[in-house]
């Protein structure tokens, strides 16, 4: 079987490829600021010209996370949003949406607790295409990396600014739709990245792997997203939205709305510097 | 089953302890990680930096900890002799200072000129911020919020040693925030911030290192034991949080079949309550939280559980990943006592030993009476006596209703 044809975000990665466009990929927090808002959110995004989603799975413990994504998480929680709901909110979105591909980020332990056959097949079910888990480097992944891909589900693994070259090879060797390179040392939300720096990792990678090289951390604006979109496969712009929801969080309805212009943005920088 | 595992082997290449263990961190800390198990591993059988460790626990630390003989207390528990490991006697009053020494030592191999710590009762925040002032590093401890108000005197320590103390106010403002939030700094300060990790719990090679750090009190409890008893005893009796306290005493005996041992963990209000800090008691499902998968008290969905228990220093929903393996394979039976046991324990040895125990060494206690009672006169049982009680002063003022 030609894995190629049947996962969504092989199929996006390699459309934008032949249209010599970036990929603009928003997460935001699943339950944030209540679960019933989460699809109109992502559908939201996919308006505002988003290539694919990641989803962020609440998590009590976020130790990546900045104090933005840590709040969304709580507000989340709060709400007694758990992984059970979040694959319920995919499954939804693919009602109305069946091309764009969804990402679950997060943390190993609601996943380990549900259970890695229970989770697989559910999320397989729900219509999620990938999942990356923060605390789950691929000398950890093991079993479960080959059970997601059993179920078509792929893993996406990190790479920083620490990761030497070896374990560089090893985890390209282990990656699947996209590697998502963190541009800094450092948690979500941290203010500065320098372009030129991401760049000249990304050429260094670019020799050892074929796959897209996404990047997240320090992504706010069309500026930083034009700049980061110059030398990467796809950008990826987390705290600057969920931050964005949280000013919002007393009137969720505006949301969709301020979604649209933040990303939107984005976009706009983005296509500019590919047809330039 | 033990059979399965040469307990004396472990951990695996990748920091498994049969199926606990394990490096589950964000990328960022890979390379750290790498580099601390690469200096670790060129320094452990290292004759001069053993030798550098040793000189530091005897002329700083104050070692060897005597192995204290409680005969007025075994005599009106009428039952096995309790012998108290004075771990209470260290330099800064706790167990935590033989850890932190270690750690120390690496960071300064590693030339980090800054130190992290987390800390619960702020007993492993005042060990790392006083071998910070000692060798002249710059020293960070988080510490949750509910934690910095029940142990201001450890706070004010802190401050006094020049460390800068940082009060966690995510999540359930207790030790496991702590934790989050120093990694955050860690993954932030990388490149010049050694993490001096509090207990055997954390990313391999943290359980490994802060048990071979610590296992100097068990190394020692047995050979007093040989000397003063005339024999290796028939009991050891620790309390739990993360449990480097209770690794330390039990290591050196793990090959010696015929001493039970006893992990003593948080029952809080009750380990039936389910407001407790006692996973490996309580049966909690298996989980991951930092860097590492063991027993973890964590709700259906995954999300680690709120705890509960009087000590700050106990108060935590993981435990470290080879005292998980330690249960499985049933070498350690896992117990818990509760507050009100606990609190009991503190006040008897006070006034029958005139030592104040901390809460958290006090669970030990607790457990110790009631085997104790069980057991005959002929028969030993070592305690680990992890701390000493002055921080608790606060806690157990309040409960009499006095307030300074
Ligand atoms: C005196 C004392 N005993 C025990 C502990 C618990 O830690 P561990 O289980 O790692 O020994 C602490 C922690 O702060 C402590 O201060």
């Amino acid at each position: 079987m030609n894995r190629i044809e049947h996962n969504r975000i092989d199929q996006r990665f390699a459309a934008l490829k032949a249209q010599g466009r970036t990929a603009l990929i928003p997460y935001i927090t699943a339950g944030d600021p209540a679960p019933a808002h989460t699809v109109d959110f992502m559908h939201a995004c996919v308006e505002a010209g988003a290539d694919v989603i990641e989803l962020g799975v609440p998590f009590s413990d976020p130790m990546a996370d900045g104090p933005v994504i840590q709040k969304a998480c709580e507000r989340a929680l709060v709400h007694g949003t758990r992984l059970q709901h979040v694959l319920e909110m995919v499954a939804e979105f693919r009602q109305r949406d069946s091309e764009t591909p969804v990402v679950l980020m997060g943390y190993l332990n609601p996943i380990e607790r549900m259970g890695y056959e229970v989770f697989t097949r559910q999320a397989q079910a729900s219509g999620v295409d990938g999942v990356l888990v923060v605390d789950m480097p691929p000398e950890e992944a093991g079993d479960n990396a080959a059970l997601f891909a059993e179920h078509g589900l792929q893993s996406i693994f990190l790479l920083a600014p620490t990761t030497s070259e070896a374990r560089a090879r090893a985890i390209c060797e282990h990656g699947e739709g996209y590697l998502y390179y963190v541009s800094l040392k450092g948690v979500t939300g941290a203010a500065t990245l320098d372009a030129d720096a991401v760049g000249e990792q990304l050429n260094k990678l670019r020799r050892i792997t074929e796959l897209p090289l996404c990047v997240g951390f320090g992504i706010r604006d069309g500026a930083t997203a034009a700049a980061i979109g110059r030398v990467a496969d796809g950008v990826i712009v987390g705290s600057a939205l969920v931050g964005r929801i949280a000013e919002h969080a007393d009137d969720p309805a505006s949301v969709p709305a301020a979604l649209k212009s933040i990303l939107g943005e984005m976009r706009e920088a983005l296509d500019r510097e590919a047809v330039g | 089953m033990s059979r399965f595992h040469d307990l004396t082997q472990l951990p695996d290449a990748r920091g498994h302890f049969g199926p606990y263990g394990g490096r589950f961190v964000s990328e960022t800390l890979s390379f750290a990680l790498e580099e601390l198990e690469n200096i670790y591993a060129s320094l452990k059988n290292d004759p001069e930096f053993q030798a550098e460790f040793d000189n530091d626990l005897k002329h700083y630390v104050g070692r060897p900890s005597p192995l204290y003989h409680a005969e007025r207390w075994s005599r009106e528990i009428g039952g096995a002799q309790i012998w108290l490991k004075r771990e209470d006697l260290n330099h800064t009053g706790a167990h935590k200072v033989n850890n932190t020494i270690g750690q120390a030592l690496l960071a300064k191999k590693a030339g980090k000129p800054r130190v992290i710590a987390e800390t619960g009762a702020g007993q492993h925040g005042v060990a790392t911020a006083t071998v910070a002032a000692r060798l002249g590093l710059k020293c960070e401890i988080y510490m949750g919020a509910e934690d910095v108000e029940r142990q201001k005197l450890n706070v004010y320590r802190m401050h006094l040693l020049g460390a800068k103390v940082v009060p966690v106010e995510s999540g359930s403002r207790t030790l496991k925030d702590a934790m989050n939030e120093a990694l955050r700094d860690w993954v932030t300060n990388v490149d010049d911030t050694f993490y001096i990790i509090g207990t055997v719990a954390g990313p391999h090679p943290y359980p490994m290192l802060v048990r071979d750090f610590s296992a100097v009190v068990g190394r020692e409890a047995r050979r007093q034991s040989l000397e003063q008893i005339g024999r290796l005893p028939d009991a050891l009796v620790a309390c739990v949080g993360g449990g480097s306290n209770a690794m330390g005493l039990f290591y050196p005996f793990v090959e010696d079949d015929d001493v039970a041992m006893y992990g003593v963990e948080a029952g809080g209000e009750g380990v039936a309550t389910g407001r407790h800090a006692a996973p490996l008691t309580a049966n909690a499902p298996r989980g991951v939280l930092h860097g590492n998968r063991t027993y973890l008290m964590s709700d259906e969905g995954g999300q680690v559980a709120d705890t509960q228990s009087i000590s700050a220093g106990l108060d935590y929903p993981g435990v470290g990943p080879e005292h998980a393996l330690w249960k499985d394979v049933g070498r350690v039976r896992y117990v818990a006592a509760d507050d009100n046991e606990v609190l009991a324990a503190f006040r008897e040895l006070t006034l029958v030993e005139g030592i104040m125990p901390a809460l958290e060494s006090s669970h030990a206690l607790a457990h110790a009476k009631k085997l104790a009672g069980e057991m005959s006169p002929e028969q030993h049982i070592v305690v680990n006596l992890s701390g000493r009680g002055d921080k608790d002063i606060h806690t157990v003022a309040k409960l009499d209703g006095i307030e300074f």
